[in-house]
């Protein structure tokens, strides 16, 4: 790590004021930005501690219905929230399947939120990046791209976003508050995680002296409780981030989908929906061939950006893999292996 | 720039002075407060040598700014044992051969000691290999760490009924 000054500020003002000041970055729980910083990728000259500033780590039930979550609440205490658990399950799903119990103890929301993605090249700083440095071409294309995006990417970043957490929170129109030095503004999953264009790699919509607030699960979102799943494939049972995933919510009326919401983890710089898929739920009963269908629709227009070709049908696969999953319902207790292919739990079945 | 923190290391108040923002709390413990328990391994946060128990919640140590910790009650390996008694957890390690070659143990003691606290993972073997998959061992010894956090977890239950 290059030398760094340590601030901790009070308040938020004082934290948003610290951060407008040039090469400065906030430290929640640090999992990802030290790891960075070890690696040479990110090289603060001044650190700013808010991992402590009051009023961010209650979560609290709004008079509207909604769920708002401050951004220092820890993942693991998210995870075990009786109101996340009753409420939004596949969001304690998806938190569960990722990291360990270690980082998700320190983990905060907000760092989850903006964490960066796990492309190697955007994590050695020898490699040639847009996300690191405008302009400076994409070494990621013609290399080693397994893990690469399949849906939305661009020549300048084919990244992929490595959260299992904001997956199931785009599904669900999760928006964020954004204090700054103007004031707070509040954003929506898609805004806050760009795709990549001709011109911009796609990194996290934020600017220097915002901080990342709170997350707000809108009222009504809890519809999906009853039917709501997490599916995460990964190259080892545990502790691994996603090859592809997908979180399936659905609120049932009896035996017909009255509303459904599918987003897909894994396969571009933001989890990806199509709303015309997820109308094609609705008024339907669940049916392995509409479900396919309904795959085939969200994964239209997906191409390999290089050695990836085959998370293109893990994709579908797993799209509806999840459908049926949340099809059959939301498990009483949390799965041993929480978003896992291999549970035991449930009655997954290969497609 | 010079920082004044306190800290309670196993029960020992200190209060120290970091030269450094950047030392970690693992490089804190083992270099400043001679605790070598707490292993260094990949010190990316992948392998989970470095675990330690911060206000009660087990943590990557090689992933905590020390100076973010001002304050913190820390529990390391050498903590667990009173005197010559060891931690349920440290005996049933010993008990159904959970290491070889040891250099991960200390952090997979910590985080069984914090797995069996949680208290979500009981006696099922399945749910105690995810609760430790932040835990790498080497040598493979999963199959006797997995039996020794059964076995403990079990004592523990036991010494709660035989004490309440």
């Amino acid at each position: 790590m290059t030398p760094f000054e340590f601030i901790r500020p009070a308040t938020l003002a004082e934290a948003v004021a610290a951060g407008a000041e040039p090469d400065s970055r906030y430290l929640a729980g640090g999992t990802n930005l030290l790891d960075l910083m070890k690696l040479g990728v990110a090289v603060p000259r001044r650190l700013i501690d808010i991992s402590r500033l009051p009023g961010l780590d209650r979560i609290e039930a709004q008079p509207d219905g909604g769920l708002r979550i401050g951004a220092m609440v820890r993942n693991s205490d998210l995870a075990r929230d009786p109101a996340v658990l009753r409420g939004h399950p596949a969001v304690a799903e998806a938190l569960l399947s990722g990291a360990s119990a270690q980082l998700r103890n320190a983990a905060t929301v907000g760092g989850n939120l903006l964490q960066q993605t796990r492309c190697p090249y955007f994590q050695d700083p020898a490699a040639a990046c847009n996300r690191r440095d405008p302009g400076a071409g994409c070494e990621a294309i013609g290399g080693v791209t397994r893990g690469h995006a399949v849906l939305g990417w661009t020549e300048t970043c084919i990244a992929t976003h490595a959260s299992d957490f904001c997956v199931p929170l785009a599904a669900l129109d999760a928006r964020v508050e954004i204090a700054g030095p103007g004031g707070t503004r509040e954003v929506g999953m898609a805004e806050l995680h760009p795709l990549p264009d001709e011109d911009s790699a796609g990194n996290p919509a934020i600017r220097p002296g915002e901080v990342l607030t709170a997350l707000v699960l809108p009222p009504g979102s809890d519809a999906f409780a009853g039917h709501s799943r997490y599916v995460k494939l990964r190259e080892r049972t545990s502790f691994a981030f996603a090859v592809v995933s997908a979180a399936a919510m659905l609120d049932m009326d009896g035996g017909t989908i009255r509303a459904g919401r599918l987003a897909l983890g894994g396969v571009a710089a933001r989890p990806w929906r199509v709303a015309e898929a997820e109308a094609l739920l609705a008024g339907q009963a669940p049916d392995a061939e509409l479900f396919d269908r309904v795959a085939g629709v969200l994964t239209e227009g997906a191409h390999p950006s290089g050695q990836n070709g085959f998370k293109i049908a893990l994709a579908r696969r797993i799209a509806v893999r999840a459908l049926v999953a949340a099809a059959a319902g939301t498990p009483a207790r949390m799965p041993a292996l929480p978003g896992s292919v291999f549970a035991s739990e449930g009655d997954l079945t290969h497609v | 720039m010079t920082l004044s923190i306190t800290m309670t290391v196993n029960g020992d108040r200190l209060a120290l002075t970091l030269d450094d923002p950047r030392t970690t709390l693992l490089d804190l413990l083992r270099d400043r407060v001679g605790l070598t328990g707490t292993k260094k391994g990949c010190d990316r946060g992948q392998c989970g040598a470095c675990t330690v128990l911060v206000d009660g919640r087990r943590i990557n140590s090689c992933l905590a700014l020390a100076a973010a910790h001002d304050g913190s009650d820390i529990t390391t390996v050498e903590g667990l044992a009173q005197g010559d008694d060891l931690h349920p957890v440290q005996a049933a390690f010993i008990a159904q051969d959970g290491f070889q070659c040891g250099y991960c143990t200390p952090g997979q003691i910590m985080s069984a000691v914090a797995l069996i606290a949680e208290g979500e993972a009981g006696d099922d073997p399945e749910r105690i290999r995810e609760g430790m998959s932040g835990n790498i061992c080497r040598c493979a010894a999963y199959a006797g760490i997995t039996d020794a956090v059964r076995e403990a977890t079990r004592r523990m239950q036991q010494d709660e009924r035989r004490s309440a």
